[in-house]
């Protein structure tokens, strides 16, 4: 599977964001997308996660299955972390398990990988930024997705949390995953960087 | 169908849930039909003749009080996101939704026309009219709202453009719910003309709202 970007151009509200960009990644390779804020990282995220049309140029996918789109294919781990407070823990990831479709892991065992087996029951409402994080990185799990566009994911994690999402995204790469993380925070894996914007 | 199956009992999970907002609409309701005798006076005769009519405003008045939240809370804590880029087409989500919506908002003003027929001097047949041609009405109330509500989705104080562009699409739904029922009270018109044009609109809202939600919620995505 290979994702492949030509030219990019993308423009928002009027304002030209970035233009001409060109990234490549295979089955198993990760792109740390860094920037200045502001730069656009957010934007190439969504852009390839199809919520954003393109000015110019083109995304494409290969070898991935042929009768989904690249947006279908991927998993898009956002600022917002797509939870409802009046939901538990447990219900917030059951839902996405059953909507997004394919599952691929059972969901306690999920919230058990990234540490949070022992608030099932609790409404997402009261857990913490970093609590609701793991419970969003989750869903990356519960649902299997080969793509995983990823935007500042270690935001608000702890140290542990941090190492933890590393072994996880490690685990993606090995079982033939690619990643594209917008960060400014070093990964913990070995990543292709691709830099957006001036040389801040 | 799980994935449907699953958005449609997550919604009503949460409309049923502290600050869901599915029994605002109902109290809304209650209040606007309670006030009415107040404002008119106590003649009976005169609340009898405006009866249909007042609650058929009360229900759409309360049906579009909570119909601003329909994509609004999903594109604010990024669910929207994900459920543009899922595998069920926009389309069939966005009429999930919608029903969801009618469930849990739209149907318990249904439930609570009896009650409020009382309020208003109206007999069992009249009460029976009316709640018939809400439950005929309100889902076309609520289909045809979801494409302001898509709409809406992506301004801010979207809930005001909201009641801007859904009343002018909810008049043939009033005028027909409304005749129907008084054609069931007072005649002279048979009740099954204005009733079949009232279920008609609301089959034609199936089709279109979805559609017109959908390509709305797609165009407005930022």
């Amino acid at each position: 599977m290979r994702l492949s970007g030509r030219g990019v151009r993308c423009v928002r509200s009027g304002r030209e964001v970035f233009s001409g960009l060109d990234f490549e990644a295979s089955s198993g390779e990760a792109v740390a997308v860094t920037g200045p804020n502001g730069a656009g990282k957010t934007s190439l995220l969504r852009l390839i996660a199809g919520l954003l049309t393109m000015a110019d140029g083109s995304i494409d996918l290969e070898g991935g299955e042929a009768e989904l789109t690249l947006p279908e294919q991927a998993h898009y781990l956002g600022h917002r972390d797509a939870l409802k407070p009046a939901l538990s823990v447990m219900e917030n990831l059951c839902f996405w398990r059953n909507f997004l479709g394919g599952a691929a892991f059972d969901a306690a065992e999920s919230l058990a990988a990234v540490g949070l087996d022992h608030a099932l029951r609790l409404p997402a409402a009261y857990l913490s930024a970093g609590q609701r994080r793991r419970l969003s990185i989750a869903r990356l799990l519960a649902v299997r997705r080969p793509i995983w566009l990823l935007d500042e994911p270690t935001s608000a994690l702890d140290a542990a949390g941090q190492s933890l999402f590393a072994t996880l995204m490690n685990d993606h790469l090995s079982r033939g995953g690619l990643i594209v993380a917008a960060t400014h925070t070093p990964l913990g894996l070995a990543a292709r960087e691709l830099r957006i914007g001036g040389t801040a | 169908m799980t994935a449907l199956a699953a958005l449609i009992r997550r919604d009503i999970q949460i409309a049923l849930r502290v600050g869901g907002g599915a029994l605002i609409g109902v109290l809304f309701f209650l209040t606007v039909v309670v006030l009415m005798p107040f404002a008119i006076g106590p003649d009976l005769a005169l609340l009898t003749r405006l009866g249909p009519a007042i609650l058929w405003l009360g229900a759409l008045l309360a049906s579009l009080l909570t119909l601003d939240r329909l994509f609004m809370a999903d594109h604010e804590d990024g669910s929207l996101d994900l459920i543009v880029m899922s595998r069920t087409p926009l389309e069939l989500t966005c009429a999930a939704k919608a029903l969801a919506h009618w469930l849990a908002a739209g149907l318990p003003l249904v439930v609570a026309t009896p009650i409020l027929g009382l309020l208003l001097n109206l007999d069992a047949t009249s009460t029976a009219a009316v709640a018939l041609t809400l439950l005929a009405g309100t889902p076309a109330l609520t289909f045809t709202g979801m494409i302001g509500a898509a709409l809406a989705v992506t301004l801010h104080r979207g809930g005001l453009l909201l009641a801007v562009l859904v009343l002018p699409l909810s008049i043939p739904v009033l005028i027909f719910g409304v005749a129907a029922s008084q054609a069931a009270i007072t005649g002279p018109l048979s009740f099954g003309t204005p009733f079949s044009i009232l279920c008609a609109l609301s089959l034609v809202s199936f089709v279109i709202g979805p559609f017109a939600a959908a390509a709305s919620l797609r165009h407005g995505l930022d």
